[in-house]
């Protein structure tokens, strides 16, 4: 038994066309016993920056509360919000500092950076449980289900979709890998972040 | 082990506790009150660690008082729910943590609502329409999810936490001969006889 599959839990995020999304699952368990089918995973840092927390439960909540407190002292000292790139390196100093006494949870973060030009540049990244960062260039997982999301993603992705393509192609990865992991499911979520709009949706896969 | 339940209906949270104190496979007690009333709309089902859970659950009502002192009002269930639950992660990783599982359910007096929160000894909480801990758990989730109803009557509600205890006493080797009872809605706290 491992704490970090102690309460199960998926997501996964993913680039497109000056779009990204980021989805999840919405079961909360004690090993194989379902608590609850509402427990939400993913939490909007800024207007353009989203944040999944798979892992530990309590750490979830934890880490929640802590993001809120020092991205709040970050907006009052910089007088600006983050940037989606300053807010993956918070997260890993965020984690490296527990170095030897862990949170139990692997990030994942999707948000859109804005270049010097004021465009905005789909950004993902994920890191470890104690703050190794990876950014990639088409999408990350992690959770319980991570093995199988690698799966789904590596053969449903392509480059430069649309945010209604990149939606689909997302929801169906999450959906799908989920299907496959007893500890991941029980509905889920997906944020499509554009330039000017974030389209959430709450969707119900196979509920058992 | 000991069992508690606890459902939400129209206006209302039950909460239910098994009453017994045992100490391996010796009963000590049979008339044990788990069920703490925290304020006047507040409830909270405590079990675990025998001597922890007492503690804990006297430590929670005292702060909970202090800051009804202070501010007058006191807390509503969420935000009294969300400084449990902060005190029992931050315990988590500490020399010594409180093995406490709890069931804290309460009626909002400014929403007119009632909620109802489960949470575990790691300091995981989550709102949910109705929950359990212990042994009663395996039996009580699956019936709940067949016959819980979020509108139903005090009446209904409690027909079906007595399906649940029935099923306890029918399948559970060990099951407790008695449980407290308890209702909160908008008149405050009171106890129900079964």
């Amino acid at each position: 038994m491992s704490i970090m599959e102690y309460n199960g839990g998926s997501v996964i995020a993913m680039v497109g066309k000056e779009c990204v999304a980021i989805a999840s699952d919405l079961r909360l368990g004690n090993q194989s016993l379902g608590i609850s089918s509402h427990f939400q995973k993913i939490f909007p840092m800024s207007d353009r920056i989203y944040l999944g927390l798979p892992g530990l439960a309590t750490d979830v909540t934890t880490l929640k509360e802590q993001f809120r407190l020092r991205l709040n002292m970050y907006t009052i000292k910089e007088e600006r919000e983050i940037e989606p790139e300053t807010f993956a390196h918070l997260v890993s100093s965020t984690l490296y500092e527990r170095r030897f006494g862990p949170y139990f949870i692997e990030p994942v973060m999707a948000g859109l950076q804005k270049t010097p030009s004021g465009a905005y540049k789909p950004f993902i990244a994920a890191t470890d449980l104690i703050g190794c960062l990876n950014f990639a260039k088409d999408f990350v997982v992690a959770g319980t289900a991570s093995t199988k999301l690698f799966g789904v993603a590596e053969g449903l992705w392509e480059p430069d979709l649309e945010p209604e393509d990149l939606f689909e192609t997302c929801a169906q990865t999450l959906l799908n890998a989920v299907d496959r992991d007893a500890y991941s499911g029980w509905g889920a979520e997906v944020y499509v972040v554009t330039k000017d709009k974030v389209i959430k949706r709450t969707l119900k896969g196979r509920m058992d | 082990m000991d069992i508690s339940f606890a459902l939400t209906g129209k206006g209302y949270v039950i909460v239910a506790a098994d009453t017994t104190a045992a100490r391996s496979i010796i009963k000590m007690k049979v008339d044990e009150d788990k069920i703490k009333v925290i304020s006047p709309h507040l409830l909270m089902a405590y079990s675990g660690e025998p001597g922890d859970t007492v503690q804990f659950a006297e430590y929670v009502e005292r702060n909970l008082r202090l800051y009804q002192i202070r501010n007058t009002h006191p807390l509503r269930p969420s935000s009294a729910a969300s400084w449990i639950r902060g005190a029992l992660a931050s315990s988590l990783r500490s020399r010594k943590p409180y093995s406490v599982n709890l069931l804290v359910g309460g009626y909002d007096t400014s929403t007119y609502t009632p909620h109802l929160y489960w949470i575990d000894y790691l300091g995981t909480m989550t709102s949910v329409p109705f929950a359990a801990h212990g042994y009663g758990s395996y039996f009580a989730l699956s019936l709940l999810d067949r016959y819980h109803d979020p509108e139903a009557s005090l009446e209904e509600g409690l027909a079906t936490l007595r399906r649940c205890l029935d099923e306890v006493a029918k399948r559970l080797v060990v099951s407790p001969e008695k449980y407290k009872v308890r209702v909160v809605d908008k008149d405050g706290v009171r106890e129900i006889e079964l």
